[in-house]
């Protein structure tokens, strides 16, 4: 399957139901909406820390949810609100965690770079470029050696693609046959560093075919060719067959993080990807097939921003943790003997 | 003299920028130093004024771009290696501690290792557990390295010249929060020795010991203990490795006192070398255990409530101090 797989952006032919389409649409601009608002609240400085948001690449999270089931594992980098938003996390929790509330997902413990939810088969944020590429094969390789045939997705970016670590691991996930998709967020830019910048191989699918591991390139501005190429890919890892590696071409709208006015890029380059924008390619689509009203749509824009709005008042009104949590998930050991002195 | 007040950003920039211009085999790489001007923007302007092939980007690749140090370092030329944080030196730390270090030893004198690793080391905000670590006792525990870590402009800048000239290895740790601190800088050229602490407030009570930014703690805590009639002498490190003992024990003789302060874990810190050669070397004139103040001992959360309890703060300092001199608190 080597090769680069885009589908025409103007092709608005449905091919799945509507219901899906529907459920695209609401998932993205769910996203979408949950991280312009937490972009607001970080300038009102109710968020703090570190803050990387998802805008642009919407199309990522959708397709991944509708090509696989609830108990397939994910792994991810710190942009991470809206893959945990797909895979189960509320957007009060979501919320919740970025105020650092006890309600958040992980209890306020790990913040906007590190959204985990054991109960969602999500296994987490991760902060340093890289270092979830091989977690996310040894997830896989734990579904493997306790026979489910449980798909483990471990995303990452284009920074993050020339890490050792990935070579170390995608040897290794072809040598052991790991049930594990690799999938690399290509958004054109690791902080100020274009991808043509940081290596010659460009294409960065290429890399996988180096361990003779089937890879490609998705264009990911588009849910559908997500959709398909994931779908592929896990039947292939549920098989036995192994791993894939698909570089999901996509863009990043906003700067690297709250702190980055995105100086190295042009205007234009954004532009261009707007036009190609994953949420308003669905919604054409669902209004070429009259699979909604113009009412229809609206509702679910209504339902979506009510949804928002609620989960920043859930936020406001939770508590932090106790202060007794300064101690807490640092052992499973509930008696341990910290050094306080 | 003519002195001026400066970022903290900006005598490290002017040290290395300075020590290029002295030595054309002094170059910087590291993620983001170049175009983008620095993640923090310490090498602002160091492309435009030494071009490409002296500052030079780097892919996110920790442990391929440090060991390309070390080699290039092994033959003639003494890169500064940048890493974002400290944090992310982790993965290059086989390279620091495995080769750099250990070069000299393994080569029976023949392949030096004349480097600088430097970045910004520690907590700065809500940023969780992955990035909020600091390493300065993990590296001052190899043989081979010198490990350095200032806590103004000042320092920082006399001291990264000094080790940029050093002909070993030198681990140089920064704050992020304390880039944009200003400092009073002469226009003139100078050179801290590695290896010296320095008196930051002289005082007859308590020593109290600290480096890099926990230093405004020891200081702000020493300007609360002085409204209470405590005179509390402060002590920056500055170099971490090799420590500067005699400065300690010349305090120590006098105040009868010491309260470590370090951003970094309890266990095996700094503290613990501190107290332990206090005792070895001054155990008459101790009036009082040597004591500390650190993180605590878990890794930091998030929420703002739970970074500033594990924090080392004036406070806490306050009543460890009013301990060791046995009063109430
Ligand atoms: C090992 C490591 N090095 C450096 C960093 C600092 N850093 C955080 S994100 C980032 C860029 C990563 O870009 P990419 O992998 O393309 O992901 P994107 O931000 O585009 O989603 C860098 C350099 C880090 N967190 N970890
Ligand atoms: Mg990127």
């Amino acid at each position: 399957m080597a090769g680069t797989k885009t589908k025409a952006a103007a092709d608005k032919t449905a091919q799945f139901d509507k219901q899906q389409y529907l459920d695209w649409f609401t998932l993205m601009l769910r996203i979408r909406r949950f991280e312009e608002r937490a972009g607001m609240l970080y300038g009102q400085q109710k968020i703090r820390g570190f803050c990387h948001l998802f805008i642009g690449q919407e199309a990522i999270a959708a397709g991944a949810i509708s090509a696989t089931r609830h108990e397939d594992p994910y792994i991810s980098a710190y942009r991470i609100h809206g893959l945990g938003i797909a895979k189960g996390i509320t957007p009060n929790a979501a919320m919740a965690e970025l105020y650092g509330k006890a309600t958040g997902c992980t209890g306020g413990k790990g913040g906007s770079m590190h959204f985990f939810s054991k109960e969602h088969h999500f296994y987490g944020g991760h902060g340093i470029v890289g270092g979830q590429i091989p977690i996310g094969a040894g997830i896989g390789m734990a579904e493997q050696y306790k026979g489910t045939d449980n798909v483990c997705l471990t995303f990452f970016g284009d920074g993050a693609a020339r890490q050792g670590a990935l070579h170390e691991t995608f040897n290794m996930a072809m040598l052991w046959k790991i049930p594990v998709v690799f999938l690399c967020e290509n958004n054109g830019y690791a902080m100020g560093t274009s991808v043509e910048r940081s290596s010659n191989v460009t294409e960065i699918y290429k890399l996988g075919l180096a361990y003779d591991m089937p890879s490609a390139s998705v264009d990911a501005m588009n849910v559908e060719s997500v959709h398909e190429a994931i779908t592929e890919a896990v039947a292939r890892a549920r098989s036995g067959e192994g791993p894939t590696f698909l570089e999901l071409r996509t863009y990043r709208y906003k700067g690297h993080s709250m702190s980055d006015p995105a100086k190295y890029r042009t205007k234009e380059e954004l532009e261009e990807y707007k036009q190609r924008d994953p949420i308003v390619q669905v919604v054409d689509t669902i209004r070429k097939n009259n699979f909604a009203t113009e009412a229809e749509i609206e509702a679910i824009e209504a339902q979506v921003k009510e949804e928002i709005d609620a989960c920043v008042e859930f936020a406001e009104n939770s508590p932090f943790p106790d202060d007794s949590e300064l101690f807490g998930d640092i052992y499973v050991q509930t008696d341990y003997p910290f050094l306080t002195d | 003299m003519s002195n001026r007040e400066i970022r903290y950003r900006d005598a490290l920039r002017e040290a290395m920028s300075e020590e290029m211009r002295r030595d054309p085999s002094v170059l910087l790489m590291g993620e983001e130093v170049a175009e983008y001007n620095g993640a923090y923007k310490v090498s602002q302007g160091m492309l435009d004024e030494f071009g490409p092939k002296r500052i030079i980007d780097t892919p996110i690749a920790e442990l391929g771009f440090a060991g390309i140090g070390v080699g290039m370092a092994m033959n003639g030329v003494r890169p500064i290696v940048e890493f974002m944080t400290w944090n992310f030196a982790l993965l290059a730390i086989d390279q620091v501690v495995n080769a750099s270090a250990k070069m000299l030893a393994m080569s029976g004198g023949a392949f030096g290792n004349p480097i600088v690793f430097r970045g910004p080391s520690g907590s700065a905000g809500q940023l969780g557990a992955q990035h909020s670590q600091t390493f300065e006792n993990w590296y001052a525990n190899v043989p081979g390295l010198k490990v350095i870590s200032p806590s103004n402009p000042y320092d920082a800048k006399g001291l990264l010249k000094s080790a940029i000239r050093d002909n070993d290895p030198v681990v140089f740790m920064e704050s992020e929060v304390m880039y944009g601190d200003p400092g009073i800088v002469p226009e003139e050229e100078y050179l801290i020795p590695i290896g010296l602490a320095d008196i930051k407030r002289e005082g007859s009570d308590v020593t109290l010991v600290s480096f890099n930014k926990m230093m405004k703690v020891a200081l702000a805590a020493a300007e609360e203990l002085a409204k209470d009639g405590i005179s509390a002498e402060v002590i920056d490190l500055r170099t971490i490795r090799p420590l500067d003992i005699q400065t300690i024990l010349r305090s120590v003789r006098k105040t009868n006192r010491v309260v470590v302060i370090d951003e970094s874990w309890p266990y095996g810190g700094i503290s613990a070398e501190i107290a332990y050669r206090i005792q070895r070397e001054a155990f008459d004139y101790l009036d009082a255990p040597v004591r500390r103040v650190n993180g605590a001992d878990t890794s930091m959360h998030y929420a703002p409530n739970l970074v500033a309890a594990y924090l080392p703060d004036p406070g806490k300092v306050i009543k460890v101090v009013k301990e060791s001199l046995y009063l109430p608190s």
